[in-house]
């Protein structure tokens, strides 16, 4: 066979792969990832409790998934959305994760930086040297219901405010 | 061209075809994952046979919810943690009153004392009760109402009117109505329809008893913050009874069906199945329901008469809904569901788990939804809970067989009833407390500091009665009391 032949052997094969694969890409939404929209975060379902628990929080209005969950910074804000890509759609294509899925170490360093982000003014004192540390005190600690509401589960009881005449 | 080149050309070729093939096997792999985790979010299920309310059959309804129905079906295995459950053999679980002394002589007198064993799965509910030693001595038809999937002979009893039904089951033995269930072909333990709505299927709950008992609950005025559908309905124009399928919440109803079943009640033969719910839920609650109540016969109200002192006792079942109801998690919000068939993931698609089994088993799920820690600090807190529970239900149990002694000294001496009345009273209080605990599921868990409230009252009941009964020639031989 000579080279020509090979070449155009080649180019279907690869464009076989581009068209398979680019397919794939489109039916997984995949452009969709590198948009800020919070709706691609549950493209996959697995976080759909924390994006319905974030629309009843505080912070539904002040701030979107990639807000407090990506460093804000180029290339930081690149490599950091290619490793959790790469991660979640690891573990999720083998389903292989511990339930229920719990920020990491990592992530929650760059969580608790965009806190400082947005409301340096106040805590500057507090903790802006501390922000890497991972033993530093998190705002999420003692705040812990801005981002996702109360830890009720699905649910929970009616509030007070919630109360009318429906009987 | 060399023969080397060429064999290099076939060579070459053939691994463009190997890596090409393995891409794209990979490839339609992701792509049929992710085609199915699709499929999986957009139809939590497919119904592909109808479903009845004569429908008592779970294996009819795994047609359509297989993932439900796989799980409730693991009811079967056996499962242990430290203080409950029973694990290993296929055989009967090992006897409660052999490894508690006490609870045998508290139970002196009723059936409970000639067999008492740990609790198994619901997949053996009617089994279990079939075989149980207590059917040695005849027993009511009231106790199908939780045991089996009854629903359709209430109906048939009470040509249509299922709770009219229900209010005859207690007249018949429980052989005979067994007999009759298994003639109408429910002979099944509890089952998909006993929960949910053929329908829709959404929480319903079926069972007479509870309408009855939480209907006579709302109309009291006992507070019941946990249970906020109650409090809105008594703020309405109660025009209308309250009614749980229509009036409680989604999250109410992942406490209500369980609560059916897991209460105190009473199904002996002299009256209908009653859920003591009139005057609230708290222990001393359900004791003033019972002591206002009366027998066919005009005595007040008692599950059996002790074979050593005479006292005429109240036996209690398992309050779980109970003592849950007076836990900090009822206060939050938090039902039995959450907890005991917690939501677990199956591929995209999110599932109740149906495994009806202790949260220490399933701890991630469980517990950690909320609680942040990890699964052994989550464990450990628990089992500093649990045995603390069980050493102070330990020292109940001892003052109570005090209490005993000292009545059975007494009569030895002379004591007549009379003069004993008011040590037996005693025993009647302190025991049933000491039962409430020890006979709920949960080592104290649902509730903590309520549970420990309740065995502090036994244990002063049992000693004042100890007093009472040692100082029985101080009582006149006649007095009336």
């Amino acid at each position: 066979m000579n080279i020509k032949k090979r070449i155009v052997l080649l180019a279907i094969a690869v464009g076989a792969m581009f068209g398979l694969g680019g397919f794939t890409f489109y039916y997984g939404e995949g452009l969709s990832y590198l948009s800020t929209d919070p709706k691609a975060c549950i493209n996959c379902h697995i976080m759909q409790s924390q994006y319905d628990s974030w629309q009843k929080a505080s912070h539904q209005t002040a701030a979107t998934c990639v807000q407090c969950h990506l460093p804000q910074d180029f290339p930081n804000k690149y490599i950091s959305k290619a490793e959790n890509g790469y991660n979640h759609s690891r573990a999720f294509t083998l389903q292989d994760f511990h339930e229920p899925i719990m920020i990491t170490t990592k992530n929650s360093i760059i969580l608790q930086n965009n806190c400082i982000i947005c409301h340096e003014d106040m805590t500057h004192s507090l903790v802006k040297s501390h922000a890497a540390d991972p033993n530093a005190v998190k705002c999420v600690k003692c705040h812990q219901t801005v981002g996702h509401g109360e830890p009720v589960g699905l649910g929970g009881p009616i509030q007070e405010h919630e109360k009318g005449g429906i009987y | 061209m060399s023969e080397n080149s060429k064999l290099g050309s076939k060579a070459g070729i053939a691994v463009i075809v190997v890596v090409v093939a393995l891409l794209s096997a990979g490839i339609a792999a992701l792509l049929l994952n992710i085609f199915e985790r699709k499929v999986e979010s957009k139809n939590p299920y497919v119904r592909l046979v109808e479903v009845t309310e004569n429908d008592t059959d779970p294996e009819k309804w795994k047609v359509n919810w297989p993932k439900q129905y796989d799980s409730y079906k693991k009811t079967s295995l056996s499962t242990r943690t430290r203080f409950g459950g029973h694990g290993g053999s296929e055989a009967l679980p090992e006897q409660k009153i052999e490894r508690d002394p006490w609870l045998k002589r508290m139970f002196k007198g009723y059936a409970f004392s000639i067999d008492y064993r740990d609790r198994r799965g619901h997949a053996y509910m009617l089994e279990d009760q079939e075989q149980t030693e207590r059917q040695t001595k005849p027993q009511s038809g009231s106790c199908l109402h939780c045991h089996a999937s009854i629903m359709p002979l209430y109906a048939e009893l009470g040509n249509g009117d299922e709770i009219k039904g229900f209010e005859e089951t207690y007249k018949y033995s429980y052989k005979d109505l067994n007999n009759k269930l298994k003639d109408m072909g429910h002979s099944y333990p509890v089952s998909c329809v006993d929960c949910h709505s053929p329908e829709t299927m959404e929480l319903r709950v079926t069972r007479p008893g509870f309408i009855q008992g939480i209907q006579a609950l709302a109309d009291s005025d006992a507070p019941t913050p946990h249970l906020p559908s109650v409090e809105q309905w008594r703020e309405g124009s109660r025009s209308e009874p309250y009614d749980p399928n229509l009036h409680a919440t989604r999250s109410e109803m992942r406490s209500y069906v369980c609560g059916q079943c897991h209460v105190e009640y009473y199904c002996g033969s002299d009256m209908k199945l009653t859920f003591p719910w009139g005057n609230g839920l708290k222990v001393e609650d359900l004791e003033q329901f019972w002591d206002e109540t009366t027998l066919s016969d005009g005595s007040q109200f008692y599950d059996y008469t002790h074979k050593e002192t005479g006292a005429k006792i109240l036996k209690a079942q398992h309050p779980e809904f109970e003592l849950w109801s007076q836990g900090i998690h009822a206060r939050s919000g938090v039902g039995c569901a959450d907890c005991h068939m917690p939501y677990m993931r199956d591929g995209a698609s999110k599932v109740s788990d149906h495994w009806v089994r202790s949260p220490l088993l399933n701890i991630n799920r469980a517990c950690q939804t909320c609680h942040r820690f990890s699964e052994e600090e989550i464990k450990e807190r628990v089992d500093a809970i649990q045995e603390r529970n069980f050493n102070l239900l330990q020292r109940a149990g001892a003052s109570l067989m005090e209490l005993l002694d000292t009545i059975n000294e007494a009569r030895a001496e002379g004591a007549t009833d009379k003069q004993l009345q008011e040590a037996l009273d005693y025993q009647r209080k302190a025991q049933w407390r000491l039962d409430y605990i020890a006979a709920e599921n949960s080592m104290g868990f649902h509730a903590p500091q309520e549970a420990a409230r309740i065995l502090g009252e036994s244990i002063d009941y049992a000693w004042k009665g100890t007093i009472a009964a040692t100082n029985w020639n101080k009582v006149a031989r006649n007095v009336k009391k």
